[in-house]
């Protein structure tokens, strides 16, 4: 097998990869860097990220607001370290894509614009129209190139992290052109692989989102954390799935029901604001789980609009007018006309919650390490806990960002300080990895289908571990992931061929999406509380005795995995009320 | 929602055991309102495990899945089985080389968009904590169509000087080059002219146009090529016909 050497490999090549792998750059130009992808940089998931990224830059916000939007918006279950280093972190970062060239939106003075997002006190949320993570994305790929520095690894599907004496020291990964498996040996690693939404069969999340980097991580012995908290954005195409921005909202379209009510004042949320004049932090801009779960309850009201594609609400923008349309959401309008056949400007869209977007991921600290010496994470597949058990949007863009750049940062205290490697051992690790995909090749008697066993993990998701839960349905959805996660290995690959096999692809990504379905599943389960995303039916009520905690994830192979907790860190905001109730009071 | 079952005439080739490439016709029940992609997905969930093609986003933003449909460059997940009645024949994109079935090697454009330099190059580099530069919106508007390219490389497939020479630069990267010229911010035009402003670059392009007809998010290559060399001619005339070399 061949081996490279580096001196630190990033997994994954999105938002905070790529924004990690400048940083190392440009901190200490000799450095080796390895910049593995499952694909080209440009098609990583961030591209699809449309209202924006929140950060502190008018005279009327303060860094407090932003602390305790992000504080309440979680539900009191982020680190409040963390999301105080964060919203200091957040404009600088910004303003640095800025003079990196991202084309964001400005005032008529020249200055960078902002518009309101949901759950936010002020209008802080920077954008490029409503393709602001397609332009984050391409900003950070361009700007890497004059690095020669990063070398990139397109298209190398990462497997298994080398870990001996303690450490994560590398990885293995398989050219996907030539099926070739090569070792990575590092001095540190971040993964920074995205989330894994496509374990529910309704998602925002592109193919390529199957949680690989929180499974590898999980395998090697690093908690997940928080994997229970599953936020649904609560406007998708009803068939595609594809997300149409909060944006919409925040430029003033209104959710309405069957009945033409706008329902949203009916659960916490009201009283209703003039249409077209948006107010901050209410009504259509409360947070995405309270709409979302708003939603649930109109459908069980009978309230719902029946559509070819399922229930739905309609979400109005028709009194924006085209020009706004055009200018501010033109994607919004392109994706409704092309997928569904309505014409934003002439018609409200009917629309459905999806899911959007993990909370939970492997268990990071406010410098991106995790528990395991050696391996940092970033982005949507760490959980770093700033999103607590609801993200706001336009807080993930910035997380990249803030956090890619201090995974890097980190990594480099750690090589200072790293011992020689131990290159027999890390050689026996590897071997092991080529041996499971050997033995991947060689099965012959397979009964399962990759196809076959991916719908039921979806269905089983779907069905238990959606907007509201219960401990029934949450025992039957362990009871069917564990009875996967067996069957797995009786899957036998069809195409047994070397170059770009995506049958073994996908057979790997099943693999991991079930290790990450097991976390949600079992930490829901064990979460006898309602909080942000995490609802239970028979448990309605926050828990902060109890549950005031983060669920901590460990695999123990085939057997059912160990839950711990770990205290959330509060510095100065007691749990209280979120309220979204408007300025009315 | 109405069904209908297309036929499909796919391109199939594998290294490890083809000599030569050969179409596999598969007829998939569907829905009329699916995209290509949405087929395509059907045979390998329920027909075909081992046919191979790039895709993540379903929204024409990630620019993976990329391939000829009928003859034309399309993205497979914004081609409307509405939009063809009769059976569909599906290829890799063409002028990239085969890697497997639908998968081609971009390897070719990827040289070439780094070496068009699209980043922010500066003389004097601001400090962050003096916060933005500042753009307005009319300075903004001059590049931000040429930024929205999503580097699906269809322009390459359209482009026939492209097809007829590899050393051509191409629609897709010299457009970035012109984003990156257009914008307030930047002030590496020099740098990119030495590769721009050359045969390789844009004074190969014989402006046909297909560039622009195929783009799926209407950057218009096209413009942005013509653009560039109305500005370089200018460029000539000032460093040899005006007095002084124009300086």
């Amino acid at each position: 097998m061949e081996t490279i050497q580096t001196d630190v490999a990033i997994i994954g090549a999105g938002g905070a990869g790529l924004r990690a792998a400048i940083a190392l750059a440009e901190t200490d130009p000799k450095l080796r860097i390895a910049l593995i992808s499952k694909v080209y940089p440009m098609r990583s998931h961030t591209c699809a990220a449309e209202g924006g990224a929140a950060g502190v830059i008018k005279p009327d916000d303060s860094f407090d607001t932003h602390f305790d939007d992000t504080v309440g918006g979680g539900d009191w279950l982020s680190d409040q370290d963390c999301v105080e280093y964060f919203v200091h972190e957040a404009p600088k970062e910004l303003l640095q894509l800025e003079h990196w060239g991202c084309p964001w939106n400005r005032e008529p003075d020249g200055s960078v614009a902002v518009r309101p997002f949901g759950g936010m006190k002020k209008k802080r949320t920077w954008f490029a129209a409503d393709k602001s993570g397609f332009h984050i994305l391409h900003t950070l790929f361009q700007t890497s190139l004059q690095f020669d520095s990063i070398k990139r690894y397109d298209e190398y599907f990462a497997l298994d992290l080398l870990v001996d004496d303690g450490r994560c020291q590398g990885l293995t990964a398989m050219d996907m052109r030539s099926g070739q498996i090569r070792q990575f040996h590092a001095k540190a690693v971040i993964i920074a692989g995205g989330g894994a939404g496509r374990m529910f069969p309704f998602t925002t999340n592109g193919a390529i989102k199957t949680g690989d980097g929180m499974a590898m991580a999980y395998r090697a012995g690093a908690p997940l954390k928080d994997m229970e908290f599953v936020q649904y954005h609560p406007t998708g195409l009803p068939n595609t799935g594809s997300l149409l921005t909060e944006a919409c909202r925040g430029e003033g379209g209104i959710l309405v029901n069957k009945n033409g009510r706008r329902y949203l004042q009916d659960y916490g949320m009201g009283p209703e604001t003039p249409v077209g004049q948006p107010q901050l932090k209410t009504m259509e801009l409360g947070p995405r789980d309270r709409v979302s779960q708003a939603y649930w309850h109109e459908l069980q009201k009978g309230t719902t609009v029946t559509t070819p594609w399922g229930e739905c609400v309609l979400l109005d923008m028709r009194h924006l007018g085209e020009k706004k349309i055009n200018e501010r959401l033109p994607l919004v309008r392109e994706l409704a006309e092309s997928y569904l056949g309505v014409d934003i400007v002439k018609d409200p869209v009917p629309i459905r919650p999806v899911v959007h977007y993990m909370m939970g991921g492997i268990s990071t600290n406010t410098q991106a390490a995790t528990p395991l010496p050696g391996l940092f994470a970033a982005g949507e597949c760490a959980c770093v806990s700033l999103n607590g058990a609801n993200r706001l949007g336009s807080n993930s863009l910035v997380e990249l960002l803030v956090f890619g750049k201090r995974a890097a940062l980190s990594a480099i205290e750690h090589i200072g300080k790293a011992p020689a490697a131990n290159t027999a051992a890390l050689n026996a690790c590897a071997d092991q990895t080529q041996q499971h995909i050997r033995e991947l090749f060689s099965r012959t008697d397979g009964t399962e289908s990759v196809a076959g066993l991916r719908k039921e993990m979806m269905t089983t998701m779907e069905e238990h571990a959606g907007i509201y839960r219960t401990e029934a349905g949450l025992k039957e959805a362990v009871a069917r992931i564990h009875e996967l996660r067996n069957r797995y290995h009786r899957v036998t690959l069809t195409d047994k061929t070397n170059v770009y096999n995506t049958d073994l692809f996908q057979t790997l990504e099943l693999g991991s999406m079930l290790d990450c379905a097991e976390a949600v599943t079992v930490g829901a389960l064990a979460r006898k509380e309602s909080r942000g995303a995490h609802q239970r039916l028979d448990f309605p009520e926050r828990d902060d005795k109890n549950f005031l905690r983060h669920t901590m994830v460990y695999h123990q192979g085939a057997d059912a995995p160990r839950i711990d907790y770990l205290d959330v860190v509060i510095t100065k905001s007691q749990p209280g009320v979120r309220d979204y109730s408007g300025d009315h009071k | 929602m109405k069904e209908r079952v297309i036929q499909l005439e796919v391109f199939r080739y594998n290294p490890d055991t083809d000599t030569e490439g050969h179409y596999q016709h598969y007829e998939v029940s569907c829905l009329e309102e699916w995209v290509v992609l949405d087929a395509l997905n059907k045979v390998k969930e329920t027909l075909d495990p081992t046919l191979n093609f790039r895709w993540s986003c379903h929204m024409a933003v990630c620019g993976s899945c990329g391939m000829m449909i009928n003859g034309e460059p399309k993205l497979a997940c914004h081609t409307f089985l509405r939009n063809y009645p009769g059976t569909i024949r599906v290829e890799p994109l063409v002028h990239f080389p085969v890697e497997r079935d639908l998968v081609t090697a971009p390897d070719d454009f990827m040289e070439k968009l780094k070496r068009v330099k699209p980043y922010i190059i500066r003389k004097q580099k601001q400090p962050i904590e003096q916060g933005e530069y500042k753009q307005t919106p009319k300075e903004l508007l001059r590049f931000r169509q040429y930024s929205m390219c999503i580097n699906c490389t269809l322009c390459y497939a359209a482009c026939p000087e492209y097809g007829l020479t590899k050393h051509f630069i191409g629609p897709a990267a010299l457009a970035l080059a012109h984003r990156y010229n257009q914008d307030s911010r930047d002030q590496g035009r020099d740098e990119r002219q030495e590769v721009v402003a050359t045969k390789e670059g844009i004074w190969e392009c014989t402006f046909v146009g297909a560039c622009s007809e195929v783009c799926p998010v209407h950057v218009d290559p096209a413009s942005a090529l013509q653009q560039m060399k109305i500005a370089s001619s200018f460029d000539w005339i000032k460093e040899h016909l005006l007095p002084g070399g124009g300086k």
